[in-house]
Order: C-alpha cells, then structure tokens, then sequence
C-alpha cells in the first residue's frame, strides 16, 4: 500500500490521515476536499489516476493545510512519528513539507524503527530536509528537478536558494552534477532526474534516460515533476523494481503530457486526465 | 541587506549527525549594534520564534559581537517581520556556511509568446503579449502551491508580490524570478 504525505496551500484544512478518490477537479480524503492544482493534491491524483490501471489498494495519503509558515508541517512532523508505523505500507513517498531537520530526522528513525521498513522516496521540501539531515541516502528514491540536482550537488548549500553560481552555470551538465551528489552522500539510492532528459540514475552513473516524447512545453507547467513522482511512487508500490518504475513513470509522464497538448499556459489537470491512457500505453 | 546561508554535516556516527544536522536549516541574523539585536529578539520572542541570541561565527567579520539563530527556511516571514518591526538586519547567512551568498543567476527560456524566468528552482512563465502569469512550477516549500494558487491568471502589474506574500526561501527566489520577469516585460 502507497502512502503520500504532503501539505495542501489552505492554512484551514486539517491534519487527515484515510485514503484518497479524486472528485471531478478535487481531491477528497475524510469528508474534506481540496483543488488538485500542482503540488501534493496534482502527485496525489496522478497517483490514484495510475490506480485505475494498476489497480490494487487506494493510497492513504496524510495532508495538512500549510502555506509556507510551517505550523502545519510541524504538526503532521509530530503526527507521523506517532502513527507512520501503524500501517504496512509498501512505500511511501514524502513531498512539499516545510523543510526541518529535526522533524525529518525524528520520521526517519520512526520509519527506521519499524519492522519491515517500507520503500521511501522523497521529493521537493522532505527531499531538502533529508540532504540537509545528512541522511540522504537512508532514502530508495529522490526526484530533482535540474534546479534542485544542482543544489543536491552542492554540498555548502542549505537550499536550492543558495546553491552556488559555479554550479548553476553548469545547465547541461547533469551527468556531473549526479556524480558529485553521490560523492557528497546527498543523494538517495537511486535518482530520477527530471528535465529535458530524464535520467534514472545510482552511484555508478547513469543507467537509463528517456527523452521521448518531448514536449519542452513541459517544464513551464506547474505540476509536472509531482506527477511524475506521483506515478513513480504508485509504480514502486506495485510492486515494480524502483529503477524500472522510474523509466516507466518518465516514458508514461511524458506521453500523457504529448496526449494533453501542452502550451506554456497548460494545467496540470488536462496532463493528469491523460495518464490512465499514456501509463496503459507504456505498459503494454 | 543581503542574504547568505548553512553547509551540511556529513555521517559519523547517527547520534552525534542528529545533533550538528539539527543546524542545517538554521541561519543567523547579523546586526549593526547590540541594540538592534535586542529589539529583534523581543519583537521575535513575543511572536513565538524558536530563535536565540548567540556570538557570530568566526567567518563573520562585521555587524556586532551578538547575532541571531533563527529557522533559515522561514527567513523571507522573519525579515518582513523585522522590518514592519524597523530593526532589520544587515545580513542573514547560513550558520553553517556562512559565505554563501543567495542566487543571483537567472536561466531564461523563450518559448514564443510565453518567456520562462529561473532563479534557483523556481520557474516562472508569462505571456509576453498579454503580461498575463501563465504556470509557476518548481520549489519545494508549502508557499509555493499558495503563490501559484494567488499569482497565476494575475498580470505582472497586477499580481500580488511574491515578498509580500510568500514565507520560505522558495517563496524569495520565485521573488527573484519575478522581479528579473517584470525587468525583461515591463517598461521601466
């Protein structure tokens, strides 16, 4: 079973914890909804989308309204150290949380201390709390962005705020900047890159890209990298080799942002109706 | 003003990591004179800011012998805060490295009618005929959906202004990037 743990940009919405459907346009968990958008809701939906061909278990997701003051964050921080070892789950993937070391630190020793420790992917704030943690690598799975490589590259910086202009010069060389994130210990077991070309890639180098289809379109939606990670997540809690669901997640994203259309001033929600077709398509 | 920050912590052993990492994410507020220090600090306290006055790092060679810790992700809240307050720092920078200076490179992508701004990981993109704010993608901070949600559909004149608005570190670049976008977009 799948589990996502996010925030939502509503500083009303409460900490829920119970599994997700997709409502028209809206995410629905305990009676509350929310707008899918970009974010936790758009790798949410993606996610579920993923469900209507793979099938299996509804993920549970954990949301809680925050928009950037971390009161929010800090409670669903202290609710998953209580309760994310109540449940089984296969995998669980971790996305825009304010990042905090100390409360990273204390769900990564709650998940540490489980018995069969889940599959764990982390993305977006999680994904900088846990490079600046120095635990990076307690993790199966990050998804950067090329931005956000850039900064798990550099290992002086806190946040992809101050990643240091020598590096963010380097734009194509992302094979480099790979390599010196593992030789820092600030990347997880394996990376899915997301950009032009999306690389999945370990400590021994690149081992798969995909490029095709490109829609270059692609970069300036909102929410393409969190559906990405959403169909990785749903791939990997399938059941699928980690490596082999981030080439299959890569090939179905892009195709269902192809099947979309796209222009710079497309909406997540027209890519994320597509998946259940691309990712069936990328199956067969 | 300006505004620097932290280096990482690499592994030794799980205990004595969890007590240096427990920095990573902390930045230091650098002030002229002792006063300022303290006028931050109690405007700080009363709000309930987990922040604490210390003795600057050897690195740091101006402002007072008193700076500030305080939650570096939170910094663009603080600052505003301190200003409403009249007491604004000199400086922030990372406690752990704190030589860093914030990103000041911006990548640009024209996609023909549509112009793409980056700064850091923030993506901002405008239609160029119509100065409408088209998409806001990258970040990773929980500021980020909400300044979409509030910024996308807005004209550059007419949005709500990422500073005023956002809390986090991602919220100050997508500032970045929106401040480089107006430069290019709107007459001066």
């Amino acid at each position: 079973m799948l589990a996502i743990v996010g925030t939502v940009p509503d500083p009303d919405f409460p900490l829920v914890q119970g599994e997700a459907v997709l409502e028209g346009d809206t995410l629905a968990v305990q009676g509350r909804s929310v707008e899918v958008n970009r974010g936790t809701p758009a790798l949410a939906a993606a996610a579920l989308k993923a469900r209507e061909v793979l099938g299996g278990p509804a993920p549970v997701v954990f949301l809680v309204g925050d928009v950037g003051l971390g009161q929010g964050s800090r409670r669903l921080y202290d609710h998953l150290v209580e309760h994310i070892g109540d449940t089984a789950f296969s995998c669980i993937v971790f996305h825009y949380l304010q990042p905090d070391v100390d409360g990273h630190n204390r769900v990564l020793f709650a998940l540490e201390a489980m018995e069969k420790r889940p599959l764990l992917i982390a993305d977006a704030g999680f994904m900088y709390a846990a490079k600046m943690s120095g635990f990076a690598s307690s993790y199966d799975l990050f998804t950067p962005d090329v931005g956000e490589l850039a900064f798990l590259s550099d290992e002086e910086a806190p946040h992809p705020f101050y990643t240091r202009g020598f590096i963010l010069h380097q734009e194509d060389h992302t094979p480099e900047h790979i390599a010196r994130a593992y030789e820092h210990d600030n990347a997880a077991g394996l990376l899915l890159v997301k950009g032009a070309v999306d690389r999945v890639a370990d400590r021994e180098g690149v081992h798969a890209t995909v490029d095709a289809p490109s829609e270059e379109t692609m970069e300036a939606i909102g929410g393409t990298g969190d559906t990405l990670t959403g169909l990785v997540a749903a791939l990997a809690a399938s059941g699928m080799d980690m490596a082999q669901a981030a080439v299959t997640a890569a090939r179905a994203n892009r195709l269902a942002g192809a099947m979309a259309r796209p222009t710079p001033a497309t909406q997540i929600l027209d890519i994320i109706r597509c998946i259940p077709a691309a990712l069936e398509q990328v199956l067969r | 003003m300006s505004v620097a920050f932290l280096g990482l912590f690499k592994k030794e052993n799980r205990s004595d990591q969890r007590v240096k990492s427990s920095q990573g994410d902390r930045g230091i507020l650098i002030f002229e004179n002792t006063s300022d220090v303290i006028r931050a600090e109690t405007t700080l306290k009363t709000e309930g800011w987990p922040i604490r006055v210390m003795g600057p790092p050897p690195e740091i060679q101006r402002g007072c012998d008193l700076v500030i810790e305080f939650p570096l992700i939170e910094g663009l809240n603080i600052l505003r805060r301190l200003e409403e307050s009249g007491v604004s720092p000199m400086e922030v920078v990372p406690v752990v490295s704190p030589l860093l200076k914030p990103v000041d490179l911006f990548q640009v992508k024209d996609f023909g009618g549509y112009l793409m701004v980056r700064a850091a990981n923030m993506k901002l993109t405008v239609d160029t005929h119509t100065g409408v704010i088209v998409n806001i993608s990258g970040g990773g901070c929980p500021d980020v959906p909400y300044l979409a949600r509030e910024m996308v559909g807005r004209t550059l004149s007419d949005s709500p202004v990422p500073r005023d608005i956002g809390h986090t570190l991602c919220g100050y670049a997508l500032h970045l990037a929106w401040e480089e976008m107006r430069r290019r977009c709107l007459p001066s």
